[in-house]
């Protein structure tokens, strides 16, 4: 296995409990990020998910445990890891174009106003907003704002993005068609990607692994579940796949009842948060060929 | 249906005017066969004879100010002596004192209402002096600005300064103060540095509402302006009103009220438009 290019330690995060006493969010995460992975972090809320994202991006700070970028602790923000955020999070008084260059400058003091505007137009044309580069934000969709955010955090080339359930305030339609096309351009791109989200078929689509974690407080990671469909999986077509339903009854599984009784589950037995269980879910009858 | 409206309300103005300044015609119409002789003498003295003795009102009509006021449009701007100069001057005056105690006082208030908003530290460390200095009437520094500045044109400016200046500090602190958390984290991931992120993300983010105490400010600054110039003479539309007091002119008083009226409502006018400038919608 290579080296990964981003690596979670021990990380936890706790806050003074009123009236004394501490409460654990989560503790004890260990996840190495690869080169060109889409990994996906699904959980209920207030397991912590978006306070290990803003951790990864150098916006929060855990208790305990450390992000270890480059064999080095991770500080602060980087231009290294572009985030996406919930809500579209544009500067509103900025045109579509401008809010892409502001972060294009960021990265590239050094380029000429030319080249910077060259440079957005490529990625908003990535993102199929080709005519809409001056106009504000106010004045687009939330689809179009959200593909503004996702240009403006792909223009910067970062080694990493960071994605916090960037399609679950879109309507259904916009949301297939936007998935697809980030599909779409990390896969063209091999773009390394971590993204938080609780829709399941978000991350069957777009993820190549699925980290389950546990309800909080002191929620854990249960198990790492690998993309068991075909790399060239479609939102429309995917469900057609005999490994689909396997995969998607196991992850809802975890969801619905296993995410709650995990520490029960492991009562008594060995479980190494260093090490969690891969699981590869598949039909029964492939499992019962082998 | 707006244009109507339009129509309807510039109406419904007119008639309102009009059924006022009937009421006022009607009410300075001279009475007829008042009784004479039962007038004290120095009163009589003071508003002329006619109106003394009843068949002239004191208070003039409706024609009488058209008149006084056509007579300052037509030359606003002559000087005839240290007092008695044309309404345009005195306005010039007024306004420029405004404009310059304004202009200081937003270049005190904006920056530092910048670091109060951005220092938690700085803010809860002011906050007693801007909470106790912010509601003293303005002219209550006035003697103390005659005092220490020995001229009464700087200490009009310095007051005027004074009032603008705590509606400005308090909506620049309040609106950085308030800047969205993800318009900040924004900036921090994209690494942009201290100045950038003040010009480029907190400032255009804060703008309508500084621009929202600017306004209130010169709203302000226009109402002391004319009370500070009745304090300390000499120049000034509120110099001219006091002056025309003292001459009892009550048509070129009245004229005086219009003109601070209007000038009043062009400088919020024009600070509206410039808040258009820096609107933005979320």
């Amino acid at each position: 296995m290579t080296k990964p290019l981003i690596s979670v330690e021990a990380l936890a995060k706790r806050y003074p409990k009123r009236g004394g006493g501490e409460t654990t969010v989560f503790e004890d995460i260990w996840l190495p990020i690869h080169p060109g992975e889409f990994v996906c972090l699904i959980g209920h809320s207030g397991c912590g998910k978006t306070t290990i994202l803003n951790v990864l991006a150098g916006l929060d700070r855990p208790t305990d445990g450390a992000v270890i970028v480059d064999g080095r602790e991770i500080s602060g923000p980087s231009l290294d890891r572009a985030v996406i955020f919930q809500g579209h999070s544009l500067l509103p008084w900025m045109t579509a174009l401008e809010n892409v260059a502001f972060a294009v400058s960021s990265r590239h003091p050094e380029w000429s106003r030319e080249k910077v505007r060259e440079h957005c137009r490529f990625y908003l044309n990535l993102v199929h907003l080709s005519g809409a580069e001056d106009k504000k934000p106010s004045e687009l969709s939330g689809g179009m704002k959200q593909r503004v955010g996702i240009a403006r955090a792909l223009a910067i080339e970062p080694k990493m993005l960071l994605m916090d359930e960037p399609f679950s305030a879109l309507d259904a339609l916009t949301r297939g068609s936007l998935q697809d096309e980030v599909r779409r351009i990390c896969t063209e791109t091999r773009q390394t990607v971590f993204m938080i989200t609780h829709d399941i078929d978000e991350a069957m689509l777009l993820a190549d692994r699925i980290v389950l974690m546990t309800n909080g407080p002191q929620a854990k990671i249960a198990e790492v579940v690998e993309n068991t469909l075909p790399p060239d999986r479609r939102p429309a077509t995917m469900h057609k796949h005999p490994n689909y339903y396997p995969l998607r009854n196991h992850l809802l599984d975890f969801l619905v009842t296993r995410s709650k009784t995990f520490a029960q589950d492991i009562a008594g037995k060995p479980y190494d948060p260093r090490k969690v269980p891969v699981v590869r879910p598949v039909p029964a009858e492939a499992l019962a060929a082998v | 249906m707006t244009a109507s409206l339009t129509l309807r309300a510039g109406l419904l103005s007119l008639l309102i005017f009009a059924a006022f300044v009937g009421a006022w015609h009607v009410a300075t119409l001279p009475t007829v066969g008042a009784a004479a002789g039962d007038v004290d003498p120095e009163y009589a003295a003071l508003v002329s004879g006619a109106a003394a003795q009843g068949a002239k009102s004191a208070f003039p009509t409706p024609m009488d100010v058209a008149a006084t006021i056509w007579g300052h449009l037509k030359d606003p701007f002559y000087v005839r002596g240290a007092n008695d100069q044309g309404v345009g001057i005195q306005l010039a005056y007024s306004l420029g004192r405004v404009l310059l105690g304004y202009a200081i006082a937003a270049a005190v208030a904006i920056p530092l209402g910048f670091l109060i908003g951005m220092s938690p530290l700085l803010h809860r460390a002011l906050d007693p002096f801007i909470q106790i200095l912010k509601p003293i009437s303005p002219l209550a520094w006035m003697p103390l600005a005659l005092y220490t500045i020995k001229d009464s044109n700087i200490s009009a400016i310095f007051v005027i300064f004074i009032c603008s200046l705590w509606p400005m500090l308090i909506n620049t602190a309040f609106g950085v103060a308030s800047v969205r958390k993800e318009w900040l984290n924004v900036a921090a991931t994209l690494e942009v540095g201290g100045l950038r992120k003040a010009f480029r993300v907190i400032l255009p983010a804060a703008a309508p509402t500084i621009m929202t105490g600017m306004r209130i400010s010169i709203g302000i600054a226009w109402l002391v302006i004319v009370a500070a110039e009745m304090l300390v003479g000499g120049t000034g539309i509120g110099y001219f009103v006091w002056n025309e007091w003292n001459n009892l002119s009550i048509g070129n008083i009245i004229t005086a009220i219009l003109l601070i009226g209007l000038v009043g409502m062009a400088l919020d006018l024009a600070l509206a438009r410039a808040a258009r400038l820096v609107a933005y919608v979320e």
